[in-house]
Parts: C-alpha cells; sequence; structure tokens
C-alpha cells in the first residue's frame, strides 16, 4: 500500500464534505484534517469516520474563517511537514435573498462567508501546492453562480466570485501538476436545503453529489456539474436572451 | 405537511415529517408534536411507516457510525444507517452484518423496528438476535436503554414492535466474520412443491443461504428456481461494480397483468434454469439484485402494489400452500416476485416478530382495488386456519382478526407503548 493520503477538508460539517471523508475513509488509507465552526458536530464526524475506516488518521480544528493571517498561519502548519494531496475547501450557508436586501450587513456577511473566504483558503493552499508541485484543490460552488436571478442573487455572487477565481487559478497551474476542480451542485438533499424539500422540491441525493465530487478530484475535472444534468440545463440557463429570461419566473 | 408513500405506493397522505438531525438533542426534537411515529428509508410495503395527517421522525440524518471495536465486531450506529453503509465499511474489514433483508438499503433503526430475516434466517435467527443493546428515547423526553440483559421485556417489545415503544436512536450490533464479497452460488430448477421442500430440507445443513422464486403462474404444474449459497473458498479478485440502472417514470398502468405475468415468468423460469449451476457471485448482486433497480416499485403503475408475505407452521404448510396457489391461479392475479423460504427453529426475540418455525411466501399483487382485496380474503382464511401469520412489514390491509390470531403475544405490547407512538398500522390493528 502507498503512503496515507493527507487531504484537509475545510468546512467539514458540510453534508457533502461529510459523504466525501466517508468514501475517502473506505478507499484506503487516509489523514483527515477537519476543519469547521461547530466544533462539537465536527468531533461527532470523526468519531464517525474512525469507526468506519480502519487505517484512518482524523483531527478536528477549528479557527477564523475570515481571517487572513490565521488561514495563513493553519495552511503554512499543515503543509510544513508533509505536502496535502487534496484541500476540499466546501464552506457556506445558503444565504436567503430577503433579509440580504433589507440588511446590506447580511449581505457582506453572506459574501464573505461564501465567496471571500474560501478564496482566501485556496489562495493560501495555492503557494504550499505550487511549492510542492503537486495536489489538488477543490472548491465547493454552485450552479447558482452562473447566472444571477432574483431568489438568490447574494448567494449566486459569492458563488460566481469563486468561480471565476478557480478559472484564473488553474490558468495559473495550467503548466504544473497542480489541479483546481470547482464542484457545481444543484440543489442537494443536505440540512442546508431542508426548506426546499419542505417545499416537495426535487433535490439530488448527498451521497451521489459526494461520489461524483470525489471522481471530479481524482481525475482532476476543472468544472463539474452534479448531477451531469445541470451543466445542460445551466448552458440553457446561461444562454436565454434577457427578453425572455427576464419574464421568468426562477 | 408533505405527501409521504411507503414502498407499495398505495397512499400519499400530507405528514408533518420532522428531520431529526441532531442525536444529543432528541428529545427537544421530539417534543409536543401530537401523535408520531418513526420514519426510516420507508421501505416497508404499508402504514407500518405511515401516520396519515400526523407526524413522521424521520431517522435519515441519524446516519453516523459512534464505535466500532475490530476485535470483538461489535458495532454501535445510530438508527438512519442503512445496512448498504454497513456493508461497504465493514466487508473490506473482513466484519459483515449477519442478518440483511432483501434489500440492504434500510435503515439499521427500521431493520430492528421490523425484526427482518434474511435468506439465511435458518442459520442465524433474525436481525433482532444480533442486537446487543439499543438506546430508546420516548416522546416524553426518557432515554432508555435496553437490551437481551438490560431491560429485556422492552427490548422484546421494541424488537419487531414497529416503533410503537419509542425512538430507536442507537443500537450495538454484533457483526460477524466474513472471507470477503464472494459467495460459491448454486441454481436448481424444481418441478414441484415436494421437489422444493426436499430441496429446501437437504440444503439447509449445508448451505448458509437458501431461497427460491416461484411461478404461480404456472398453476398445478408449481415450477421454480431454487437458489443457494454459501462464502466462498476462492475469495481472490475484487467483485465488479453492478451496472445501476432505475426505473424513471410511472408507467399508466402496471407492467405486471393478467397478460404479461405469464410470459415473464416463463421467460425468467428458462433464463435461469438454462443459466443454473454452480457458480462464483458477489453477495450484493446475489442476495439483493432489486437493489440495482432503483425505483422498481414504480412499475406496479400510479395505483401502487400490495406485498402479501405469509408464514404457515411446518406441519400444515405444504396442503396450505397448495390451496394458496391454487387460489391464486383460479383468481388470474398472479404474482411476479413470489419468493418461498423455510424458516429455521430458532424462536424470534420479538413480541411482534414475524418469523416462526415453518414456511413463508411472499407475493406482489398490483393494486386493483376490490378484486385484489377479494382475493386477501380468501388468502386470509387458508392463513387463518393454517396457524399462519402475514407480515407486518408488508402488510397494508389485514382485518384485525387475522392480526389477534397470528400474533397472541401483541396484547402484551400495551404496556411498553410509548403513548406519544401512532401510526396507520396501529391505529388499524389496535385500535390507537
Amino acid at each position: 500500500m502507498d503512503q496515507k493520503k493527507r487531504i484537509v477538508v475545510v468546512g467539514a460539517t458540510s453534508s457533502i464534505a461529510e459523504h466525501c471523508c466517508r468514501l475517502w475513509v473506505q478507499k484506503g488509507p487516509v489523514e483527515l484534517i477537519l476543519v469547521a465552526r461547530n466544533i462539537a458536530l465536527a468531533e461527532r464526524i470523526a468519531t464517525d469516520l474512525r469507526a468506519r475506516g480502519g487505517a484512518v488518521d482524523v483531527s478536528v480544528e477549528t479557527m477564523d474563517f475570515l481571517s487572513a493571517p490565521a488561514i495563513t498561519e493553519a495552511v503554512a502548519r499543515w503543509t510544513s511537514q508533509m505536502p496535502v494531496d487534496i484541500a476540499l475547501i466546501a464552506h457556506g450557508v445558503l444565504s436567503p435573498q430577503l433579509p440580504c436586501q433589507d440588511d446590506i450587513g447580511q449581505t457582506r456577511e453572506a459574501i464573505e462567508v461564501n465567496g471571500v473566504s474560501p478564496v482566501l483558503f485556496a489562495e493560501a493552499f495555492a503557494g504550499a501546492m505550487e511549492r510542492a508541485g503537486n495536489g489538488t484543490i477543490a472548491l465547493i460552488g454552485s450552479v447558482a453562480g452562473d447566472r444571477g436571478r432574483r431568489a438568490n442573487y447574494v448567494y449566486g455572487a459569492s458563488k460566481a466570485l469563486m468561480d471565476r477565481y478557480a478559472q484564473g487559478l488553474q490558468h495559473r497551474f495550467a503548466a504544473t501538476s497542480v489541479k483546481v476542480v470547482l464542484i457545481k451542485p444543484g440543489p442537494t438533499d443536505t440540512p442546508m436545503t431542508a426548506q426546499y424539500k419542505a417545499q416537495g422540491r426535487k433535490l439530488a441525493p448527498v451521497e451521489s453529489v459526494a461520489e461524483g465530487t470525489v471522481n471530479a478530484i481524482k481525475r482532476g475535472t476543472p468544472v463539474a456539474y452534479l448531477p451531469r444534468r445541470w451543466q445542460l440545463i445551466m448552458f440553457v440557463v446561461r444562454n436565454l436572451p434577457n427578453v425572455i429570461f427576464n419574464r421568468l419566473n426562477i | 405537511m408533505r405527501p409521504v408513500s411507503s414502498w407499495g405506493r398505495l397512499s400519499a397522505e400530507p405528514h408533518q415529517v420532522v428531520d431529526l438531525s441532531d442525536i444529543a438533542a432528541l428529545a427537544d426534537q421530539m417534543r409536543g408534536m401530537g401523535p408520531a411515529i418513526p420514519l426510516g428509508m420507508g421501505r416497508s410495503y404499508g402504514d407500518a411507516c405511515l401516520n396519515p395527517g400526523g407526524s413522521l421522525l424521520s431517522t435519515a440524518r441519524l446516519d453516523r457510525f459512534h464505535s466500532f471495536d475490530p476485535e470483538t465486531g461489535r458495532l454501535v450506529c445510530e438508527a438512519g444507517v442503512q445496512l448498504r453503509e454497513i456493508q461497504r465499511a465493514m466487508v473490506p474489514r473482513g466484519w459483515s452484518l449477519p442478518v440483511i433483508p432483501g434489500t440492504q438499503i434500510v435503515s439499521v433503526g427500521g431493520a430492528i423496528a421490523n425484526d427482518v430475516h434474511g435468506k439465511n434466517h435458518h442459520r442465524v435467527g433474525s436481525f433482532g438476535h444480533h442486537v446487543r443493546n439499543l438506546k430508546l428515547v420516548r416522546t416524553d423526553g426518557q432515554a432508555i436503554d435496553c437490551g437481551p440483559g438490560v431491560n429485556p421485556d422492552l427490548f422484546a417489545a421494541t424488537v419487531g414492535g414497529i416503533g410503537l415503544t419509542g425512538l430507536i436512536a442507537t443500537a450495538e450490533l454484533q457483526l460477524q466474520p466474513v472471507a470477503g464479497p464472494w459467495l460459491d452460488t448454486e441454481i436448481l430448477p424444481y418441478r414441484s412443491l415436494d421437489e422444493f421442500l426436499t430441496l429446501a430440507d437437504d440444503s439447509e445443513s449445508l448451505w448458509e443461504h437458501t431461497v427460491s422464486w416461484l411461478d404461480c403462474t404456472a398453476g398445478r404444474r408449481t415450477r421454480g428456481i431454487f437458489l443457494r449459497a454459501n462464502p466462498a473458498v476462492d475469495q481472490s479478485g475484487k467483485p465488479p461494480v453492478p451496472r445501476r440502472s432505475a426505473v424513471p417514470l410511472t408507467p399508466p398502468l402496471s407492467l405486471f397483468n393478467r397478460l404479461t405475468l405469464p410470459v415473464f415468468n416463463a421467460l425468467y423460469y428458462h433464463l435461469n434454469a438454462h443459466r443454473g449451476g454452480a457458480k462464483r457471485r458477489p453477495f450484493d448482486t446475489f442476495l439483493f439484485p432489486l437493489d440495482d433497480v432503483q425505483d422498481w416499485n414504480r412499475l406496479y403503475g400510479p395505483r401502487g402494489f400490495y406485498q402479501y408475505q405469509l408464514v404457515v407452521p411446518r406441519d400444515a404448510g405444504p396442503a396450505a400452500l397448495r390451496d394458496i396457489l391454487e387460489i391464486i391461479a383460479k383468481s388470474g392475479q398472479g404474482s411476479f416476485l413470489a419468493v418461498i423460504k423455510t424458516f429455521g427453529e430458532r424462536a424470534s426475540p420479538g413480541l411482534l416478530s414475524f418469523p416462526m418455525p415453518g414456511i413463508t411466501l411472499s407475493l406482489d399483487f398490483p393494486n386493483r382495488g376490490a378484486r385484489t382485496e377479494r382475493l386477501f380474503v380468501e388468502l386470509d382464511a387458508v392463513v387463518r386456519a393454517a396457524g399462519g401469520r402475514l407480515y407486518l412489514a408488508k402488510d397494508a390491509r389485514m382485518p384485525r382478526d387475522l392480526f389477534d390470531a397470528g400474533y397472541p403475544k401483541a396484547p402484551e405490547l400495551a404496556r411498553f407503548r410509548d403513548p406519544g407512538m401512532s401510526s396507520g398500522m396501529s391505529r388499524r390493528l389496535m385500535g390507537h
């Protein structure tokens, strides 16, 4: 068996991230560093992963997700002894649109948590992986970042920020073996989308989105829509002329 | 409120679905919501997991493992963990659940609450036999441990207790060592009920898994396919990833009807009779072939279907089964998934456990309203006369007197019930 894969998961209590970890611990020896704001929940997830896997090493830590010095220090610490193979940056909150419109404080928070913070983590890993000459940075974006819609454009804008950032990072690393993967899940059945489920909307099972994420990371797929039909749906949505798009209540 | 159906898709009544998510705060999440019933994967066929107009306590997100001891094979996990997840994590580590029903896509809580059985019942008994301990959370907030050694009476009421004694939060399961994912299997055609019984009796001592498919459209000329399997001697090689398919939509009519059934059944019989013999197969595709066809229950059309699973004691069994097959043949309402198996002698652990020493037969019937119910009334009479019972996990319609006759220990359940728990089934069969 080759040596343990080292994976850092930022936003480890995200349901998609947790299910990715379950798949990783089943695939072989792995060291997981779970970074989360909710430490109690992250500890429960770590306990679950240790019970599932045989040769797994799981640690949990928490930090300020918006502090550039804290992120710089943490990433330096994780990468100083041994290189990190995968950095999965998965945190986010589904910020409801109306409160953001009523209170620009909430707008700022939504964009910082969903857009700025993931980019800071990714940028810190980018430097370390560039020096190591190896590694994969995976970001969980969203189909909501593909076109602004009245229903969730603040959330969408923060995900669009991540989209353009990932594009640039891919350009920077095009000639290297560092890979950048942007995952764009459609509406997925997670605690974050519970209100959609109550409205009877059809949601993709988180297990299959996680499976697609793990596969995309393994292959280094630059952009992965999950489930894949969202690639076609968003192609149409992006290309609808404004005359039509502005009449749609989507 | 949103519409919820069970696996038989016979109804889609509105329910208040509560997604339990925090194992540390279950009591808070369950408080003050009126009559409720736990919901796992919704794989029971009738109203055991339904509570029309009331609340469902969904355990889908209580899906974490708590501990596993690789020395003893003891696993502690939450009630919403799917059996397939346990197998995926543990088979590569040399451990397996001892009992898995015909599908792996059920929750641990559901497997306990229905005291499910597998194709190895004659060897290992039912699911409840391998539960060492469980934590029950009642709707009044109380958390109680029970198991064969602690509160054994409450444990016997909870195993097979279809959720009525409280919510199973976590369970400690005894896994069994397994050499690998491969089985050595044999497929044997047979041409009469006696031949089936001989095969079943001969196979029980030497084969770990036995089950059989029966062509119930062939009338008096009973025929079928007997399947048996043991852990393979040769465990080398990774099993192939099964090809998964899905039924994408519900056809306007059941695809199984008077015209198609004899054709499907004849095809199935001859295909298997020809590809029969001995072969090494992966355990999951052999034991759970339907798990690779997502939403297969849609094939029965928009009105849904009933599964009628009965068990009759061994002595009266063969005669009763002949009567049953004759009634079905006469009715013209055949079944594609007719599965027959002999149960072992081991006494079941729960007050409402289904298995008893004897022969069990399960049949699927598309819902044709009154015509189907008339057929069931005839079948009920045979089951009652033979001293048998119907499986609660499958049932959506049995009359109360058949329940009382088949489950003589049911009255003992009353003093263990959680007053805040009630389901469509409990109201239908127990009055509240």
